[in-house]
């Protein structure tokens, strides 16, 4: 049920991004959901692809900072309060949610959110005990 | 002049009193400090081989390391009561640098601090503000003694709030200052803001120090402060500030020589290199008690002139300080090693760190920004966790060098390297140059 992401070290410069994408670009990966974290100096961009374990070589290769963490993805219908039920579920475990974000898969029918969590396999527990679905790496990688 | 006898003394009997405390000292750290008992015994000198000031290049170096192998009192040639006073400087591992003092060597110091301060005529009838730090630096309390020693007015004020600083220079008719010359040039800076006009006030002579500065940044001083801006010398090895001053024909500093014999030494060979050659500054002290060094390697690049000065002393001039043989910078006056920054670096798990030193001087004062390289021990795809490893970082830098820094987290590869080493230091201040 744990997902992987791919995380890269970017220094706030013009480029970097473009850099990043077009690499993987090239080397046949395919971007199925990305986010930014920065700060006036630095960001972090966090990555789900269709191959993460070639997309860690491929940018380890290129020298880039960068690594493999994992993740929870959870499919949420596309409709007004999809996201807000399974937040209030995951409050009450009291687990930490350190970032989170979302996007669409082709049908369009359903979101998928991916939670970064302190407790990923008391989260899994927790979210499976309270009828969430989540969806499995080959799920999320090729949604 | 302070001390015009010994300052002007002929050559001749300078190096009389020089043989006799040179043979002295040789005696004494021969039969009270086992380190040097030591050396002196692998390399086969007896204390009554050394007899004349010729016989000083015979005896082996004194280096920083030594200084660090045997922290904190072990070079120490008195026992711990007759120490009065120690000072201490940043060491390169967290180690500090360990200096002693007995009531004798505090004299010592007064005397060629009062001697300096002659340099620049300051007399009783002044009032000097000692902008220096005040602790375990050398710089604020060696000028203090040395002021008192000439009778001046001491306002022991120490670096920082420049406001409160100015203020005082004006409301006290301050007509000396003691500071280190980037703060000197931060006060002007700092006048021009408040509307204070420096160049009328009674000021008329600074005695800057504790940092390598260049010709146009005294002459930036002389401008706009109105003043004599002179360049004195020192290290706390030796004693502190007070090791060698300018007077004022501002031509080179004079070497307290009575005190501190000085020599320039090819830096790979270790020999003595001809008057007039550049090379490495080493000096003995030869009238201590508590630190007598033998030939302490200093690291800094220098020449000397053994001509007579036109101001009438006789004691040998070294040039401004032209460079360093290793590494070290001097940032707002505190000795900075690069190697400093990578145990910080590989305390916080860094196995093989790759950073950078970047020293500028915003406006007036030295500004040392890091760049740190990210690797994947040290990644987390979590900001929080990664702005917390460089509030560490700093913290520990502040806590190891006690000058704050600005951390800067870069990208592999970031930092150039030649032949796979990367540059460890861009320094933009360019103080050996101009």
């Amino acid at each position: 049920m744990k997902v992987k992401q791919i995380s890269v070290f970017l220094e706030n410069k013009s480029g970097r991004l473009a850099t990043v994408t077009r690499v993987l670009g090239d080397n046949g990966i395919n971007i199925r959901a990305l986010s930014i974290a920065d700060t006036a100096d630095f960001g972090i961009l966090r990555l789900i692809v269709n191959d993460p374990d070639k997309a860690w070589q491929i940018l380890k290769n290129n020298e880039f900072t960068v690594s493999e963490t994992e993740i929870i993805a959870v499919q949420v219908p596309d409709k007004p309060g999809g996201l807000a039920s399974i937040l209030e579920t995951l409050e009450k475990s009291k687990i930490n949610i350190e970032y989170m974000y979302a996007f669409v898969g082709k049908s369009g029918e359903n979101a998928v959110v991916v939670f970064r969590v302190e407790e990923i396999d008391r989260a899994i527990t927790f979210l499976q005990e309270n009828g969430i679905r989540l969806l499995t790496g080959k799920e999320v990688y090729t949604f | 002049m302070w001390n015009r006898e010994m300052e002007t003394i002929p050559r001749p009997q300078l190096e009389k009193i020089q043989a006799e405390r040179l043979r002295k000292t040789v005696e004494r750290v021969y039969n009270n400090v086992p380190f040097y008992r030591r050396k002196l015994d692998a390399a086969n000198i007896k204390p009554e081989d050394i007899q004349t000031v010729k016989d000083l290049e015979r005896l082996p170096f004194t280096t920083k390391q030594d200084l660090r192998d045997n922290y904190p009192f072990g070079l120490f040639a008195v026992p711990r009561e007759e120490v009065v006073r120690v000072h201490a400087s940043s060491g390169t591992t967290g180690k500090m640098t360990v200096v002693g003092y007995t009531r004798n060597d505090i004299g010592t110091w007064s005397e060629v601090m009062a001697r300096t301060l002659g340099c620049g005529n300051v007399t009783e009838k002044d009032i000097i503000q000692v902008a220096y730090g005040y602790g375990l630096f050398t710089g604020g309390l060696g000028a203090h003694y040395g002021a008192e020693r000439v009778g001046a007015m001491v306002v022991p004020i120490s670096g920082g709030n420049t406001k409160r600083q100015l203020q005082v220079m004006v409301d006290f008719n301050v007509t000396a200052l003691a500071c280190t010359p980037s703060y000197a040039l931060y006060f002007t800076e700092t006048a021009a803001e408040e509307g204070i006009d420096i160049r009328s006030l009674p000021l008329r002579v600074g005695f800057f120090g504790a940092e390598p500065w260049s010709h146009n940044m005294r002459k930036e001083i002389e401008e706009k402060m109105n003043i004599k801006a002179i360049d004195i010398y020192g290290l706390s090895e030796i004693i502190g500030p007070g090791v060698s001053s300018e007077c004022l024909e501002q031509d080179g500093l004079h070497v307290w020589e009575d005190h501190f014999m000085v020599e320039i030494i090819d830096p790979n060979t270790g020999q003595v290199v001809p008057y007039g050659e550049k090379g490495e500054l080493v000096f003995t002290c030869i009238s201590k008690e508590a630190l007598p060094l033998i030939r302490y390697r200093t690291r800094d690049i220098s020449i000397l002139y053994p001509d007579v000065c036109r101001c009438g002393r006789t004691h040998k001039r070294m040039n401004r300080v032209m460079g360093r043989t290793d590494d070290m910078l001097i940032i707002r006056g505190v000795n900075v090693f690069p190697s400093q920054i990578e145990s910080v670096l590989l305390e916080i798990g860094e196995t093989e760190p790759h950073y950078q030193l970047i020293v500028d001087r915003e406006g007036n004062l030295d500004d040392l920004e890091i760049w740190v390289e990210v690797s994947e021990k040290i990644f987390s795809d979590e900001i929080k966790k990664m702005e917390e490893l460089e509030n560490k970082i700093k913290k520990e830098i502040l806590s190891i060098l006690g000058i704050s820094a600005r951390i800067k987290l870069v990208e592999p590869k970031t930092i150039a390297r030649s032949e796979g080493k990367a540059k460890r230091v861009i320094d933009r201040r360019d103080v050996y140059t101009k």
